[in-house]
């Protein structure tokens, strides 16, 4: 039998219905490697211990009505764990303990999986390289000293190594997308309020969103079934019955039309971009899927627009990190003084700018030029997918602008880190569902995804043709284990 | 737009953040280039727009008035830094 | 009646001014849970007992709004004849303090759920509209306790969360009693409602006071000053007295208002700044993106207006028509829709003139002073009822019932028992009365002869001669007829 953890989670769920092996050998499998793995540094927290007690009791209740029945999952440090630490990749939060559980991870474990561990991610989700955690940098397992992409870099990272058969991020401006793309893994946001935000660390409120990241596409649509559901304690969670993703996974794709933006073609994209972007459009032809140029004319706004929106709802979500009720607490003679102490050591660099920014941006005489501004340009870029979705099921676009790139280059210039997200930004300001799906290499060897935009609520579509591109595009993942 | 040394000071006043000087010059050059990508959106006219104010096309949710919650202190308490038995302690506040 | 002129005014150096003020009250919503969370609202409990994790701001966590508390606003602003808006937004209000767990508060910014409206008052120099500006949904704040400790301060979040309605007023206030009058009628309204219990000591009703001054004569405000979180009336009043002072003194002598936050310091009995300018509060309010705009449907205004009690104004208006009763009297009984409770209860079955008498004079009398409200009077209505009865039937004479009231009031006694037992009826047999008197006058023959000659005071003295041999209980009335018929 081959090792376990080179499985899909698809064929490991099956296997332990099946019997042909244990909860118990499955997780030894995933501890062995991630134990073997220390220098990607993808955990932040390792929970292996409580991860085998639960394997040895699933082992023994076998209870196999469940998605995940007996699978150890590890998931980004966003979500809170009850009794498990819970970081955020920050200092200000490096010794929280919540005493509840988010809806989330709650639904995967009701769905019979157990945590595993929490991985690494760029600090409060602000990050597209993984290089702002306070615990560190994640490594690329496609090449000691490349980013692993961010916010989800350890989920990412831990993924492609196979530290666990599957994973969960968030994405805000394309931390699940972006990461997927550049370790050869599949990404999906959901529509906004398909998930709940219970329980998750808040970065950007009106951009959060859980999802799934697993290693092909019909991993992706079991654990979205599995993650996914209306939450009351949320009140932007929507009220839509969760589709019976996997059963309903299919290829057949023939007279779905997509749309290819023209204004996804970005100055000096490398050509490879554009070469898999064309693959792409080849594979879906090939599916009997119809191909339409379109137009969506203000997506050059959409970073400036995001940069704008998230920060300032970041500077007033990371207000309640102020050293009174939980984390780090600086000294501070009055209290304004602990108050500026505390935010100040406990927050990164990346933090800091975020914050500054938003608060600039949301402050009195700036809230008309800017926030006001933002927030009608949001509106002209929902308007230019709602009036593309009157024609196509679904877009076709690159997910990256580039593969992944080395630790350090990007870190001295905010804004060229910010060019990372120009692809996957304008998806969560208009709160579609969108899925990177790993489509072939550039000349280094390094994996491209192609993203497929959805309508809202309809995830199954891009799944469906995700499959399709996948089937074609024939990815495999090439890697050679330099870490271990 | 340009953020000088001054205006640094003045949002991570109200940020609550303190900043050393040298920090304080980095910052400003930083949030200046970020700005000044920002600003593209002037070259938009959106005078005519309404600003998106949900993503969601629903009225908010509410619920019964009903007590759920509550009487738990220890929980409330546990990951305070500094707290006796009943409160949560701070700085004294000047006021 | 004696027309009364407005006359508060500050009488400076140089002339007359006027005050202007302007409130904002803060009332606490009478529900069982809180505003964005399920947690309890109780008055008085243990410190942090009654906090949930979205209260106390844990990371993760998210606000879900309150039916109830919705409701309540509606009423609240029909109530002030508002208009109800049917689209109304959530905002942040961003600033730094340790009873302020999430570093901001949801509120409402530019778009609140209650509009414009009006509050009239009952003035002695007439009634007088004052219009209110908005009234707006928000969360109330936790305590922090600065005296349990030399360095530091302790903070209870019980209050962290609690729903509050902010009524601001245009500032149409001229004077200390008007904002006396503004204050009761607003809580009036809100206990008639059921909305909030307006209890002043337990903090559910607080005000920010803004006052400014101007000359009389001019029409421009002048800088207003912002007294907050004063909680009482008779604190309110001596801050406007002692601001506007200040404030005339100031310009008098050529300098300028600070536009500043100030607070009222009780032991000192003035208001001293807050925060100097350079600490302004820049809120940087935004609609919070944890929580969708609130879209009202009209048929829930109009089920709540259906079911709207009769506010104060209406009774008032009824009351005089109906029970004949002065603007005066009326005002005094629909303040507390208790009392009007009472007082109709009262003439369902006696006289209306007597049972207005009974309860303002004799029963507040007696409530006044052991410090009782009506629902905790030691004399039920229906037993009032009954000694208001015996009056009118001539059974006892006024005098008499007073001293059965004040018997009543030992476990609320039935006055019928009382009058049995004690025997207390009042003599009304003119046979009787003419006997007694007959031997009154007969004992009293020097007295008779100097009355007759001119000395009318001693009819009082024949008066008090009968009383005493009926030991109180002879029909006054009668006692007169016949005494006159005697002596003339």
């Amino acid at each position: 039998m081959s090792n376990i953890s080179e499985l899909t989670l698809t064929k490991i769920v099956n296997g332990i219905k099946k019997k042909e092996f244990t909860s118990e050998e499955v997780t030894n499998s995933f501890i062995k490697n991630s134990q073997k793995s220390k220098k990607l540094n993808a955990y932040i927290t390792e929970c292996f211990d409580q991860a085998l007690k639960n394997a040895k009791n699933f082992d023994k209740k076998k209870f196999f009505n469940g998605l995940l029945p007996g699978i150890p999952i590890a998931v980004k440090d966003l979500f809170c764990t009850k009794n498990v630490k819970t970081t955020a990749g920050s200092k200000i939060l490096n010794n929280f303990i919540p005493t509840y559980e988010s809806t989330v991870t709650s639904n995967l474990w009701a769905q019979g999986a157990f945590l595993l561990g929490k991985l690494n991610c760029d600090e409060f989700a602000m990050g597209s390289s993984n290089e702002t955690s306070f615990f560190g940098n994640v490594n690329n397992p496609y090449g000691e000293k490349l980013v692993p992409g961010g916010s989800s870099g350890g989920s990412a990272s831990a993924l492609a190594a196979e530290l666990t058969p599957a994973t969960i991020g968030t994405d805000t401006g394309g931390s699940i997308r972006q990461p997927a793309s550049f370790t050869g893994t599949v990404g999906l946001k959901p529509t906004y309020g398909r998930c709940s935000r219970w329980g998750i660390v808040a970065f950007a409120s009106s951009l959060d969103q859980a999802g799934p990241m697993t290693k092909n596409v019909e991993d992706c649509a079991l654990l979205l079934e599995a993650m996914s559901g209306y939450d009351s304690k949320d009140s932007t969670s929507i009220d839509i019955k969760v589709d019976n993703y996997s059963s309903k996974l299919t290829e057949k794709v023939k007279g779905l039309k997509i749309g290819i933006p023209k204004e996804y073609r970005v100055e000096n994209m490398p050509k490879e971009i554009e070469d898999i972007w064309k693959k792409g459009i080849d594979y879906l032809k090939d599916a009997g899927a119809i191909i339409k140029n379109i137009s969506l004319p203000h997506t050059m706004y959409a970073l400036p627009t995001y940069y704008i929106v998230a920060p300032a709802e970041a500077s007033s979500n990371l207000a309640r990190y102020d050293g009174v009720k939980y984390g780090h607490r600086a000294q501070g003679k009055n209290l304004i003084e602990m108050y500026e102490n505390t935010r100040s050591e406990g927050f990164g660099d990346e933090v800091k700018r975020r914050i500054l920014i938003g608060t600039y941006v949301l402050s009195s005489g700036y809230y008309d030029a800017y926030y006001l501004k933002a927030q009608k340009v949001r509106r002209l870029i929902k308007n230019d997918f709602d009036k593309a979705f009157g024609d196509v099921d679904a877009i076709l676009t690159p997910s990256t602008p580039s593969s992944a790139f080395k630790i350090g280059d990007k870190s001295n210039d905010p804004v060229s880190m910010y060019l990372n997200d120009i692809f996957t930004v304008p998806v969560n300001l208009s709160g579609l569902p969108a899925i990177s799906v790993p489509a072939g290499y550039d000349k280094n060897n390094l994996p491209l995804g192609l993203q497929l935009i959805g309508k809202a609520f309809d995830e199954q579509t891009i799944l469906n043709l995700s499959l399709a591109i996948e089937k074609r595009a024939d990815f495999k993942k090439n890697f050679k284990v330099w870490w271990s | 737009m340009s953020i000088d040394k001054d205006t640094v000071k003045h949002i991570s006043k109200l940020a609550r953040i303190s900043l050393e000087d040298k920090k304080v010059e980095i910052l400003a050059k930083d949030l200046t280039s970020i700005m000044k990508f920002i600003e593209k959106l002037n070259k938009l006219n959106t005078e005519k727009i309404s600003p998106l104010t949900s993503i969601i096309n629903a009225s908010l949710k509410s619920r019964k008035d009903e007590v759920k919650d509550g009487k738990i202190r220890d929980q409330i308490l546990k990951n305070s830094p500094e707290k006796n038995d009943e409160f949560f302690v701070v700085p004294k506040v000047i006021e | 009646m004696d027309e009364k002129k407005f006359n508060y005014f500050i009488d400076g150096e140089k002339g007359k001014w006027e005050v202007v003020i302007g409130l904002e009250v803060h009332a606490q919503i009478s529900s069982k849970s809180k505003l964005f969370s399920s947690s309890p609202t109780k008055f008085g409990a243990e410190s942090n007992t009654q906090v949930s994790l979205v209260d106390a701001a844990f990371p993760g966590m998210l606000p879900v709004i309150n039916q109830f508390c919705i409701e309540q606003s509606i009423k609240t602003g029909l109530g002030l004849k508002a208009k109800i808006n049917l689209n109304s937004v959530f905002d942040r209000k961003n600033y730094f303090y340790a009873d302020l767990p999430q570093g901001y508060q949801i509120s409402q910014y530019k778009n609140p759920i209650v509009g414009e409206g009006e509050v009239i008052l009952d003035m002695p120099y007439g009634t007088k509209k004052i219009g209110i500006e908005r009234l707006h949904l928000e969360q109330d704040a936790g305590k922090s306790i600065h005296d349990m400790d030399p360095d530091n301060s302790f903070v209870d979040l019980n209050r962290s969360g609690v729903a509050l309605m902010e009524i601001v007023s245009k500032p149409d206030l001229r004077s200390p009693e008007e904002v006396n009058s503004y204050i009761k009628k607003l809580r009036s309204i809100m206990r008639y409602l059921g909305t909030c219990d307006g209890n002043m000591q337990e903090g559910s009703l607080r005000a920010d006071v803004n006052v400014s001054v101007r000359k009389l004569g001019d029409k421009n405000f002048g800088t207003r000053c912002e007294i907050k979180n004063v909680n009482s009336i008779k604190f309110m009043q001596m801050a406007i007295e002692y601001e506007a002072k200040r404030q005339v003194e100031l310009l008098e002598s050529g300098k300028a208002i600070d536009q500043e936050t100030r607070l009222f310091d009780t032991k000192k009995n003035s208001t001293r700044s807050m925060r100097s300018k350079e600490d302004a509060h820049d809120y940087r309010y935004f609609p919070d993106p944890d929580l969708l705009p609130l879209k009202l449907d009209q048929s829930l205004v109009e089920k709540l207006k259906k079911e709207l009690p009769e506010l104060p104004d209406q009774k008032k208006e009824r009351f005089i028509k109906e029970h004949n009763l002065t603007s005066y009297d009326a005002n005094i009984l629909v303040s507390e829709k208790e009392v009007s409770d009472y007082y109709e209860e009262v003439i369902k079955k006696s006289n209306k003139k007597l049972a207005t008498n009974w309860i303002i004079v004799e029963l507040f009398a007696v409530l006044n002073k052991k410090n009782l409200s009506i629902s905790q009077s030691p004399i039920s209505a229906k037993n009032l009822s009954l000694l208001i009865n015996m009056i009118t039937s001539g059974e006892i004479s006024g005098k008499i019932a007073k001293d059965v009231f004040e018997k009543m009031q030992l476990n609320d006694q039935d006055p019928k028992k009382i009058v049995e037992k004690e025997g207390l009826k009042q003599q009304s047999d003119p046979k009787e009365l003419e006997k007694i008197i007959i031997n009154i006058l007969s004992k009293n023959q020097d007295k008779v002869k100097e009355y007759k000659s001119g000395k009318e005071k001693l009819f009082g003295y024949f008066v008090g001669e009968v009383m005493k041999a009926t030991r109180g209980k002879a029909n006054p009335q009668l006692v007169n007829d016949i005494l006159k018929n005697k002596l003339h």
